[in-house]
């Protein structure tokens, strides 16, 4: 709905501070979803998200969501779909070139972008959507990433304490184990 | 020399590397790196098949411009491709700039155009949104943007420095491109264009060509926030300039076409005058003039649509040329294969 849109975009940094909220959410439900199966939570994640994000921001279910970048203002529902607005084509008032009625979403999202904490973010070159992950969820494809990448992370920093201490892994392997642990060996409590 | 290169003969020149410090080595990028103001001018393309159609167009502006602009279908408006025009100028000698519009083809068609145009001794390409399929001829054309301006200017860089296609894949011989980008600087949103145009530069952009500069106050407090910003001093901005034919055309363009800001001044002067033609002619002149004055410009870019007939006249009034005068590259021409 369009004007539901333009007041996402006017309060674009009370709903950066919500995604945060929601995206730390579902890093830390990352492990369930695992258990579950990714492959299972997908098609409920996926109509959850289409019916809040439709609703709010005229979500196309791009499946590559960039709104924390562009100040809530949907970069799908540019007719040109520019991942890196605006065009040249902005009208007198910051109207659209293509559709004289709309907003350009481009300006708005700049506008939006001086509200938001995190507003630098629209200076970053966007890549070319993939159109391959059109309706799929975009909200578990950013907490697999994260997930991922923290347990990365996690995995260097063992990487490099093994690789300091290579004498003392020799002879006692469990002081800097390398091997993959199960969840249950490890405290929660600790790695948060 | 294998069998190939020998049925091929002199005809196609081989593919040649740019020098030291420079990207693409072509006539544009050195008179830039050289510290010349630079003319590009663009070109009418023609509704026809016939290369004579496409030298004839380019004629009156092999004179005075460094490289001419081979437009991609502007407006939407179907004509010979940028790709042919470009290559059949750079057989000819000309510095051309290869025009390409993110609206008609995806990634997969570009990146192997970039190719194409490059094997063809195309060395300058101006990455373009494009204006949307509505305004055109053919309003009931698919819009593909695939890409957009910026996607597409990370992507050729991407296989001109990493040799790479987007998907990964090696590219035994990199296009040796200089790479260029569009602004509009008196068009809305105005604070944000001189943020856009640095988001340009990061994304590859080596030249600007701006779109029509005919408010100069907006055109200058658009340099100035470059400059703060430091962009000025990490490309090459050409400035886009053209002759109005008559306050009756300006306000057609005004209304018409996709992105055109006229002050109510200018098209006032225009009808004021007892010639509108020559003083079309004679503002952009004073515009010309005016421009070359302000820091972090390093060129025109002139688009005298249907009125190429007075490029030359405007740019040699003009005088930024400082007497320099464009060469044609004879050594680029083709040659008669040995029989």
């Amino acid at each position: 709905m369009y004007r539901l849109r333009l007041f996402a975009v006017r309060h674009s940094r009370g709903f950066e501070w919500l995604y945060r909220r929601l995206e730390r959410l579902m890093i830390g439900l990352d492990p369930l979803f695992a258990r579950i199966g990714h492959d299972r939570v997908e098609a409920p994640v996926a109509l959850i998200e289409r019916g809040v994000k439709s609703l709010l921001f005229d979500c196309r279910m791009c499946g590559q969501c960039v709104l924390s970048s562009t100040s809530m203002s949907c970069p799908m529902n540019c007719p040109k779909q520019l991942r890196n607005g605006p065009c040249g084509g902005v009208r007198p008032g910051g109207f659209c070139e293509v559709k004289p009625a709309m907003r350009c979403v481009w300006v708005l999202a700049w506008e939006g972008a001086t509200r938001m904490e995190d507003g630098a973010r629209i200076r970053e070159v966007l890549p070319p959507v993939d159109h391959g992950l059109k309706g799929s969820s975009s909200w578990l494809r950013v907490s697999r990433e994260k997930a991922a990448a923290l347990r990365e992370a996690r995995e260097a920093e063992r990487t490099a304490l093994a690789r300091a201490f290579p004498a003392a892994r020799e002879i006692e392997p469990a002081t800097a184990p390398l091997a993959e642990e199960p969840p249950r060996a490890v405290s929660q409590e600790v790695r948060r | 020399m294998s069998p190939a290169d020998q049925d091929l003969g002199d005809s196609f020149p081989h593919y040649e590397e740019p020098p030291p410090g420079h990207v693409s080595g072509s006539r544009l990028e050195r008179v830039l790196r050289a510290g010349k103001f630079a003319v590009t001018a663009e070109l009418n393309p023609p509704d026809s098949a016939d290369p004579a159609d496409v030298l004839e167009a380019a004629r009156p502006l092999g004179e005075v411009a460094d490289a001419i602009n081979a437009t991609d279908a502007s407006g939407a408006n179907c004509h010979m491709s940028s790709i042919g025009i470009s290559s059949l100028l750079t057989r000819a000698g000309y510095g051309t700039v290869y025009q390409i519009s993110c609206r008609d083809r995806n990634r997969i068609a570009i990146q192997g155009d970039v190719l194409g145009a490059a094997a063809m001794g195309v060395r300058n390409v101006l990455c373009l949104t494009g204006d949307g399929v509505g305004v055109g001829d053919q309003p009931g054309a698919k819009p593909v943007f695939d890409f957009d301006s910026l996607s597409l200017l990370r992507t050729i860089r991407t296989m001109r420095d990493e040799g790479l296609f987007l998907s990964g894949r090696k590219i035994t011989h990199p296009p040796r491109m200089f790479l260029g980008a569009a602004e509009n600087p008196c068009v809305p949103p105005h604070e944000w264009r001189p943020e856009r145009l640095a988001k340009k530069v990061d994304a590859g952009a080596d030249f600007i060509q701006t779109n029509y500069i005919f408010d100069l106050p907006v055109f200058e407090r658009f340099m100035a926030r470059l400059r703060d910003l430091g962009v000025d001093s990490r490309v090459y901005l050409l400035a886009g300039v053209g002759p109005l034919a008559s306050a009756k055309a300006a306000r057609w363009m005004r209304s018409n076409v996709p992105g055109i800001h006229i002050p109510d001044t200018v098209i006032e002067r225009m009808e004021k005058a007892a010639k509108p033609a020559a003083e079309g002619k004679r503002i952009c002149v004073e515009l010309i003039q005016q421009i070359r004055e302000i820091k972090g410009v390093s060129g025109i870019h002139v688009m005298a649509y249907r009125r190429e007939h007075q490029v030359s006249e405007i740019i040699l009034e003009s005088g930024v040329l400082k007497g320099r005068v464009p060469q044609r590259r004879r050594s680029a021409r083709p040659r008669p294969a040995p029989v």
